[in-house]
Parts: structure tokens; C-alpha cells; sequence
């Protein structure tokens, strides 16, 4: 017996549904087994994984925070993805783009008018595109790939941030410890609620959906989708590949540097040595488990900041090492990603003697 | 001279971890399959390794088991993405994802445990040659392994009849399959290596470059294999270039560091980085020949249907 | 066996209740958070060893709990939050980048108690607590220029903050107090622990010439790497003498035991209170391990110092001390303040390495 997949005629609107429930099922009943053998109640490390996190006010919002970051830098590498483009350094440009933000509250803590707080925002999107800008020149001008300059710009972005942080930019009433000064209120996002949900998050939707408009609604979309899958007829259509490296590097470097300013004055309010848990790479986790739809990617998002809040919920109450954590999110993106193949494939058990016949 | 020779040794030991991963990962790639999950085998090689030497106090059989742990962990990868069609990109973050975790686990009751360390494998008369002998016949295992893998995946691929089909699935598994290959066939046997190699790598880090096993030891060097591959513009002997330049420079920071330049470390820290961009940059200049080597089919899934 | 044993504790700790200690608290919960994962063998894990000294000292009078891996940006005011939500009546947040998270919870629960380590930020319901571990540097200084025939020792640094200057002036002081020409090679990994880099480290240093090492870093790579190449080392943040038999001379060891007990103490009593505490020797916060490998002679001195430190008889930082650039820090017989140890940023003279502006 052999195990084929035959593609469907067109994708199944049953299976969208049932594919993640089934995924959630399998991820259970296995994650139940796991639990079991680690001498953990099944039932108990299930509801702390999944349901304590979603049963109080301040465990969602602290939800949102998490997935903000995720879904407004898988939504720009969404875009870079689709035409083909290779950003694997969007930690890098979250960092430059922290740092870019951080410019007006550390030198000019005295400018607090209305304005500074936008201007903030904005800086943080262009630290994004510069450091983006990088790669992507390498690319159009020299044919240098950009997965390897992407990736290694990301480790000179961190270092360039820890170098700030230790010198330059230490916080002069801070007895040389490594941290900034504390960003003055001005400085904050506005928050809602007394808790740490900011206003970062909503733009992270609101762009977003922007951007599947773009896709499914505009000549752009096409563009990109068109360069994406075949570069050489993007050409016949008039389309430069070059300038669509451009811009995917700049859109998904702006986000990513908008996630950045976003974290350091909406969570963190200063800036330290270390500003994001690896959001950059998770992101791309992110993308690709929303198959590059951004309305997708908002739940793949809030799915994958569901795992790491789960775990660490479930450390606190059941004493689960975070290692178990890991282990359980790899598994459960596993199931996701195994089952989402269901939506555009039959699995069907092949006879190895029929199998000729059917190839025929 | 003298003073050289150690500094050499220092590069080998950091350079072969990198070597051994990059070239699992680039006959992957030459077959069409990206892996992304590099870093997660190789920790499970580190751990697997450790606790199997430790265990029974036997290296060889450590050296086995971290390759056949590691190769369990590909077998995973390939299922999903070979058979399953799942995003390659995706499921290699998620292996990556649970190798750190499961590696975590096995590895909990060796922590603190210190480990021997792989013997060096002297070759008579050679290795007490003037000058180069220590370097060239007194390593251990793993380090000849890297070189004459390098040597036997170059001549494979390029030579003989099997590194064409590698090659010819990854660039067109269409035309692969129509030749009457099995292109999943060739790339479950491509991913395996990848684990194998990854394997190897692990087993390096956990039994001779730090003969410990820590948690997250591998630090970020499966990352770094695989940028390898993409800077070797999936050549074999480019990547021991690639890969020795990358150890080097990192290597050769400290001692500037030890000598007394004053720069800030960080800049330092971040030179490797830097190098590999500067170097990749002036080497891609021929963009014919990048163009070439890049597999056509990287990353795309294929089912054999009509 | 553990349950066996903490039944154990449990039976004599209420035998103790009974026995007449008045308690003003019947039960308390008290959480940790870590900056990596328990299993390091070096930072966190010795704070967890303070967390199960107070499981077995306290028995069924205590819950205790952790986070482990929680990264300094954004997620650690959510890890301390969540203790704070869950019932915790005391917190320990063990990193210094958690200093400004603690706070604004502390802020939000201003009836829970925080402990924060290495930090300097404190309020009503905040202590703050460190360890004085350049005490114990200075003993490796004395030893360091007592062993080595070069005169020259190789430090591996991790970051250069005031934790990590403030360790090497005092292994210079001590060093020194020996050999007034000693010198140290330096070389920074940017990172508490990458064995690799460490090893990588270590070679470069002993290729350039030293025949001592001293790690500032958490992991027992370049021990290994000084006992491989024959020459003496010490041990960080744990006792490292398993990886480096014939290498390692002594180690510096963080010692949270004694501090976590007493303040869980003070919260069962009622009695805690929003303290700064910065203990050394005297209070048992640092550890030497046992002198290794080193001359009966060595080692005698070595404890000698480590007493005289112990009883404030010898000041570590004491004048006349020169700074780097040749401007006095301490005069003849001045001892430093705390707040001038606390963000200390210059090197002493002797250290030729420079700092970041």
C-alpha cells in the first residue's frame, strides 16, 4: 500500500474548516499521549495549553501583543514571498528599525510634541527600508542572493544594537547598565485598556487587510503574483523584476521596522540589548502557515502566539519544562501544515499493482 | 611558522561543523528540497552523539547515532514535504522548532556531564612532517571526513551518472520524472544525506569542538551552514572556501581582540558576517555562472502525476 | 525518592510548627523567572539549586514555580505578570534585563513582593539583590599571578558592563598585590554562553602567549581548552571541576541558597521589607570551590585572602588605586562606595584593554 495525493478539481471549501480542526484533534490526542508519558494529566496540560490563555481579559490582550508583531512582519514578507523575493532578515530590519525609532526619545527626549510620536513611527519604517535596501541592492545591482545577505545582515543589525545600547546610547542616569533611558509618555504608543495592548497591534490588522486588497483587487497584486510564478512572463507583460525586488524588500523592510519601533515604544518603552524573542524568524513560520494570504496570516499569527503563551501558561501551572513547549509547537505546526494539504488533495491509499494501472 | 600552525588548528575546528552541515544541505538543495531545519538535526546529532559516547563510552558508536538520529529527524522532514507536498520553508522552521525542544529533553540527565573527547587519527611518518604535518595528518575523524566528503560530493555530482540526476531533479524534476526517475526517490535519499551530514556536524560540536552537551549549543550554526551553501553557489569546493573563510575570520577576530586593537567588539564580533557579504559580492559578479548552479526546482514541490 | 524526601522535610518542618514557631502565613507560593534555560549549568541553574534549597528547607510551607527561557524584551513583563496573576506571593525575576518589567508589575501588584537580581531600581515592594563576585576575583588574581610564568593571564569577557569591569579591576588588584607588572589579554564574545566562541576564545588567547585563563562567561568550554593545552584556568558561575580535572585551580560559585531561604522566610514571618542587599563572602552569597591543582603554599594564601575579605579586614577596592588614564580613583587608604562600584566603567591601570565611550 502506498499513500498518493490526488489533487483536486478545485480547493475544498469543507476541508478550509475542517483541516485545522483536524490538525488541532491529531495535535491533541498525540500532545494528550506526550503529556501522559511525562506524567502530566492529558486533560490539564490540553486546557493550559489552549484554553487558559484564551479565558481572561488580560491573557487575550497579552495574545494580541504577542501575534501583533508576527502578523504585520508576515504580511510584508508575505508580499516579498509571493514574488519571489527571499527576505529571510526581517529580524534584521525589525532591529534597524527599532533603532531608527529610538533615535527621538534617546537624543531628543525634550521634543514631546504631538508630533514626535509619528515621526517616530515613520523613522522606524524608513530604518526598515534602508536596511532592507541593502540586500536588495546587492541583488539588482550585482546578482548577489539575498538569502545569504539578508540572513547575515541580521546578526550585524543585533550587533549594532548592542553596540548602541552599551555605549553611545546607555542611559546617563543608568550606572552604565546596558539599557537606554525610559521613553518619555510621549514617546509611548497610546495604549488601550490598563493593560499592554497598543495601538501597534490594530495597524498590524488594518495593514494587514490593506495588503489583501492589493493582492486580490489591484494590477499591483497581479504584478507580483505574475513575477512571482513565472518571471518570464512577467517580462511580456512589461513588468521589471528588478523593480518587484524593490519593492518587496521595501514593503516588507517598512513592516518589519514598523514592528520594531511598534515593540521598543509600545511593550518595551526603552531600548535593550535584546528587543524581540526572534519575531523575525517566526514571522516567516507565520507567512508560510498562512499560505501567503494576509487574512489567513492573521490567524496563522494569533495561532503561533497562542503556542508560546500556552507554554509558558503551562510552566507556571504544571511546572511543563519549556522544552515540552517546544515540542509540542513543533508538532502542532506539523499537524497544521500536514493537514492544510487536505484543502487541495484527496489522500488516497494506492495498491502498488493497481498503481501502474493508474498511472497509465 | 611556528605560531601559525595552532592558529590554523583553532580555524579547522571552527570551520567543520559548518563544512560537514553546508554539505548535507547543498546535495538537498541540489535535489530540489530546501531544508531549513539544519539547525534543529544538528542539535539532535549533538545530543544523540553525546548521550550514546557517554553512555556506553564508545565514540564510534556516538559518531553512528547522532547520524541516525539525525537522519530520523530528515526521514520526518521528508515525509512531510516529500510525500505530504507541506511548504518546505515552513516545516523546516517547524523542525528546527522541535529539534531544540526534543534535544532539550533527551540531553536534560547529561547536563553538567563532562564528555570525552573524538581521539585524533595521527598518521604515521606524515603527520610528523615539518610544518603541515599536524595540521594535515593529525586531526580527528570527522575533520577528514569533512575534506573528502568535500572531494567525493564534488566528484558525484559533477562525474558520475547519479550526481546528474541529483542535479537534473533539481533543475527540472518534470524532465526528471518523464526520464523515468523517481524524483522522490532521489529526494528522500538527498534529505537523508542532508540529515546524515547534519548529523556528523552535531557530533562534531557535542565531541570535539566542546566535548559537552549544552542546551542550544549549536548557536545559530545551522543557520549560517545554510547561508554557506547559498555563498558556495551550490559548489562543493566552494564551499570549503566559503566555510574556512567564515571560521577564519571568526577566529582571527579574537586574536586581533587578544593583540590589543581597540575597535569595539561588537564590530569584531560582527566581522564574519560582514566578510561573507563583501566576498559573495565580488564572486557574484559572473552572474552567468550563479545563474547555472542555482537549482531551478529549489523549494517546489512535485507530484508524480500526469 | 524526591516526594519520599520531601515528606521528609515536610514532617520535620511541622514538627518544628508545632514545636511552637509562630507563623504569620500558613503557606506561600513563590516564582522565578530565568533568563535561560535550567539546564545551563551556570546563571540560571544555580538560582534554580536557591529554588529547590527552599523546596527541601521549607517542605509544604512553600510552592514554588519558574519560567525558564524568558527572553529580555518583550515577553518579560507578560512571564512576571503572569506569576504575579497566579496566586504568587513572592517573585524573583533573576536577570538584570528584567529590571524595568519587574517594576511596572510591582507597580500593578503592589501587594506582591519582587526580588530583583543585579538591578538598582527598587520600590516599597521591590528588593533588589547581588552578589559581590569580584571578591572572589581578586583571590583569582592573587592566584593567577602566583602560577603563571608568564606574567600574562587570558580573560574572556562577555559584555563590558559594570559587572564584568568591576570582576577584572578586582583580578588586577589581586594580581597585582603578587606581581605589580602582571597583564591580561582580552578578548570579548559578546555572549554569556556560545561554547564554541568561548573555545574559540581561549585558543586564540593561549595561542598569543597566556598560561592562565579567566572566563567571565558561563560555559566550561575554555576550561577544557586550558586543561587540553596544559595550562591552569578557574571556573565560573558553578564548580566546573568535572570538565577540567587537572585544570581548574578554584571556582567562583553563585551561591543563592542562604538569600532565598531568608526571604521566603521573611515573608512567611511577616517581616519582609523592601531591601538592597549586596553580599559577598559575608554572606555566603559567593563561594570559592576547593583549591585544585595549585601548591600547598597557593592555596593557603589564597584562603587567607578569601577570610581577611571575608571579615572586612582587606577592602578589594581600596586606595591608592589609578585609574586607566592616570587620574586617582581612590586616594591612599579611601575605600570605594557601593554607588562608585555599582556603575564602575574604566579600567584600572595595568588593563590595557579600552572600553566603549
Amino acid at each position: 500500500m502506498r499513500l498518493e495525493l490526488v489533487k483536486r478539481q478545485e480547493h475544498s471549501r469543507l476541508m478550509v474548516v475542517v483541516s485545522p480542526i483536524l490538525a488541532i484533534t491529531l495535535t491533541v490526542i498525540l500532545g494528550g499521549g506526550i503529556f501522559a508519558l511525562y506524567g502530566v494529566s492529558p486533560l490539564e496540560g490540553l486546557y493550559a495549553f489552549f484554553i487558559e490563555p484564551l479565558n481572561s481579559y488580560w491573557s487575550l490582550e497579552e495574545l494580541l501583543v504577542k501575534a501583533g508583531p508576527l502578523i504585520l512582519i508576515a504580511v510584508g514578507l508575505c508580499v516579498c514571498f509571493l514574488s519571489n523575493t527571499w527576505n529571510i532578515g526581517a529580524e534584521g530590519q525589525f532591529t534597524i528599525g527599532a533603532i531608527f525609532g529610538s533615535i527621538i526619545p534617546i537624543l531628543y527626549p525634550e521634543w514631546t510634541s504631538g508630533f514626535a510620536l509619528p515621526a517616530m513611527i515613520l523613522m522606524g519604517a524608513i530604518g526598515g527600508m534602508l536596511w532592507a535596501s541593502i540586500p536588495a541592492l546587492l541583488k539588482t545591482r550585482f546578482g548577489t542572493n539575498e538569502i545569504l545577505s539578508s540572513l547575515m545582515l541580521v546578526y550585524v543589525a543585533q550587533y549594532l544594537l548592542d553596540y548602541l545600547v552599551r555605549g553611545p546610547w546607555r542611559d546617563p542616569d543608568g550606572f552604565n547598565f546596558p539599557e537606554s533611558r525610559i521613553f518619555d509618555s510621549a514617546h509611548v504608543l497610546p495604549k488601550f485598556g490598563d493593560g499592554r495592548l497598543h495601538l501597534g497591534v490594530l495597524i498590524a490588522i488594518v495593514v494587514a487587510i490593506l495588503i489583501w486588497f492589493l493582492l486580490s483587487k489591484t494590477l499591483k497584486g497581479f504584478e507580483i503574483k505574475v513575477l512571482g510564478q513565472s518571471p518570464r512572463a512577467g517580462r511580456f507583460a512589461g513588468f521589471s523584476s528588478n523593480r518587484m525586488v524593490w519593492f518587496g524588500f521595501l514593503l516588507s523592510g517598512a513592516f518589519a521596522g514598523l514592528a520594531g519601533v511598534f515593540e521598543v515604544s509600545g511593550s518595551i518603552e526603552q531600548l535593550t540589548p535584546v528587543i524581540s524573542p526572534g519575531y523575525g524568524f517566526t514571522a516567516i513560520i507565520v507567512a508560510f502557515l498562512g499560505r501567503l494570504n494576509p487574512i489567513a496570516i492573521i490567524f496563522a499569527g494569533l495561532l503561533l502566539g497562542l503556542s508560546y503563551i500556552g507554554g509558558e501558561a503551562a510552566q507556571v501551572s504544571l511546572g511543563i519544562s519549556n522544552k515540552m513547549t517546544n515540542v509540542f509547537q513543533g508538532m502542532l505546526l506539523f499537524f497544521v501544515l500536514a493537514c492544510d494539504i487536505l484543502i487541495h488533495y484527496r489522500v488516497r491509499l494506492v495498491n502498488p499493482r493497481e498503481a501502474g494501472n493508474d498511472v497509465a | 611558522m611556528t605560531w601559525l600552525e595552532p592558529i590554523l588548528l583553532t580555524i579547522v575546528t571552527a570551520s567543520t561543523p559548518l563544512l560537514l552541515a553546508a554539505l548535507g544541505e547543498l546535495i538537498c538543495e541540489r535535489a530540489g528540497v530546501l531544508n531549513l531545519g539544519v539547525e534543529g538535526m544538528m542539535i539532535i546529532g549533538a545530543v544523540c552523539g553525546f548521550a550514546v559516547a557517554h553512555t556506553t563510552g564508545s565514540m564510534s558508536l556516538g559518531v553512528i547515532a547522532a547520524v541516525v538520529c539525525s537522519m530520523i529527524m530528515s526521514l520526518l522532514f521528508g515525509f512531510l514535504t516529500l510525500h505530504l507536498l507541506c511548504n518546505q520553508v515552513a516545516t523546516g522552521l517547524a523542525l528546527t522548532i522541535l529539534g531544540l525542544g526534543l534535544s532539550g529533553l533527551i540531553g536534560e540527565s547529561f547536563i553538567g556531564e563532562p564528555g570525552h573527547k573524538l581521539p585524533q587519527l595521527e598518521l604515521p611518518f606524515l603527520s610528523e612532517l615539518p610544518y603541515v604535518g599536524r595540521l594535515l595528518f593529525a586531526q580527528d575523524a570527522l575533520v577528514y571526513i569533512s575534506i573528502l566528503g568535500v572531494i567525493l560530493v564534488s566528484f558525484v555530482l559533477f562525474r558520475t551518472r547519479l550526481g546528474l540526476i541529483i542535479r537534473a531533479t533539481g533543475d527540472n524534476h518534470r524532465s526528471a520524472h518523464a526520464l523515468g526517475y523517481s524524483v522522490r526517490k532521489v529526494r528522500y535519499g538527498a534529505v537523508l544525506f542532508g540529515g546524515a551530514c547534519s548529523g556528523l556536524a552535531g557530533a562534531y560540536l557535542s565531541l570535539a569542538y566542546t566535548p559537552q552537551w549544552t542546551e542550544g549549543m549549536t548557536a545559530g550554526r545551522g543557520w549560517i551552514a545554510l547561508a554557506l551553501v547559498v555563498f558556495a553557489s551550490w559548489r562543493p569546493l566552494r564551499l570549503l572556501l566559503g566555510a574556512y573563510l567564515f571560521g577564519a575570520v571568526s577566529v582571527l577576530q579574537f586574536h586581533a581582540q587578544a593583540y590589543g586593537i581597540a575597535l569595539p567588539s561588537q564590530l569584531m564580533s560582527s566581522l564574519p558576517y560582514i566578510v561573507t557579504i563583501f566576498v559573495l559580492v565580488i564572486i557574484s559578479g559572473n552572474k552567468q555562472l550563479t545563474k547555472i548552479n542555482t537549482p531551478a526546482c529549489l523549494g517546489k514541490p512535485f507530484r508524480p502525476d500526469r | 525518592m524526591r516526594t519520599l524526601l520531601k515528606l521528609a522535610t515536610a514532617a520535620a518542618i511541622s514538627l518544628g510548627v508545632s514545636a511552637g514557631m509562630a507563623l504569620a502565613k500558613d503557606k506561600v507560593k513563590v516564582g522565578f523567572i530565568y533568563v535561560g534555560p535550567v539546564s545551563d549549568h551556570g546563571w540560571s541553574y544555580q538560582h534554580d539549586q536557591g529554588r529547590k534549597a527552599i523546596e527541601e528547607h521549607f517542605g509544604d510551607l512553600v510552592e514554588t514555580t519558574y519560567i525558564e527561557s524568558v527572553s529580555e524584551g518583550p515577553d518579560a513583563e507578560r512571564a512576571i505578570e503572569r506569576l504575579a496573576r497566579s496566586g504568587h506571593d513572592l517573585i524573583f525575576t533573576t536577570s538584570f534585563g528584567f529590571m524595568n518589567p519587574t517594576i511596572k508589575v510591582a507597580k500593578k501588584y503592589p501587594k506582591i513582593k519582587f526580588e530583583h537580581a543585579t538591578g538598582y531600581k527598587r520600590a516599597k515592594n521591590v528588593s533588589t539583590y547581588g552578589s559581590r563576585f569580584y571578591e572572589g576575583r581578586y583571590v583569582l588574581g592573587q592566584m593567577a599571578a602566583q602560577i603563571s610564568k608568564s606574567g600574562t593571564a587570558g580573560y574572556i569577557g562577555s559584555f563590558a558592563i559594570p559587572e564584568v569591569v568591576r570582576g577584572m579591576n578586582a583580578f588586577m588588584l589581586g594580581a597585582q598585590s603578587v606581581n605589580p607588572e602582571f597583564k591580561i589579554k582580552t578578548v570579548w564574545v559578546n555572549s554569556w554562553y556560545d561554547p564554541g566562541r568561548e573555545a574559540d576564545a581561549a585558543k586564540a588567547l593561549i595561542d598569543q602567549g597566556v598560561d592562565i585563563m579567566v572566563q567571565h562567561t558561563d560555559s566550561p568550554a575554555p576550561l577544557q581548552v586550558a586543561q587540553e593545552r596544559g595550562i591552569k584556568g578557574f571556573g565560573q558561575a558553578s564548580d566546573m571541576i568535572k570538565f577540567a580535572r587537572e585544570a581548574q585551580t578554584t571556582a567562583i560559585v553563585d551561591y543563592w541558597d542562604a538569600y532565598y531561604i531568608a526571604r521566603v522566610r521573611a515573608v512567611l514571618d511577616d517581616t519582609w521589607s523592601s531591601t538592597d542587599t549586596w553580599g559577598g563572602f559575608d554572606k555566603e552569597m559567593v563561594h570559592l570551590a576547593p583549591f585544585t591543582n595549585v601548591s600547598q603554599e597557593v592555596a593557603v594564601k589564597s584562603s587567607q585572602t578569601r577570610d581577611a575579605i571575608q571579615s572586612g579586614q582587606l577592602q578589594v577596592f581600596q586606595g591608592p588605586i589609578i585609574k586607566q588614564d592616570g587620574t586617582v580613583f581612590l586616594k591612599e587608604g579611601e575605600i570605594a562606595s557601593d554607588k562608585q562600584l555599582l556603575g564602575m566603567n574604566f579600567f584600572i591601570k595595568g588593563i590595557d584593554d579600552k572600553l566603549p565611550e
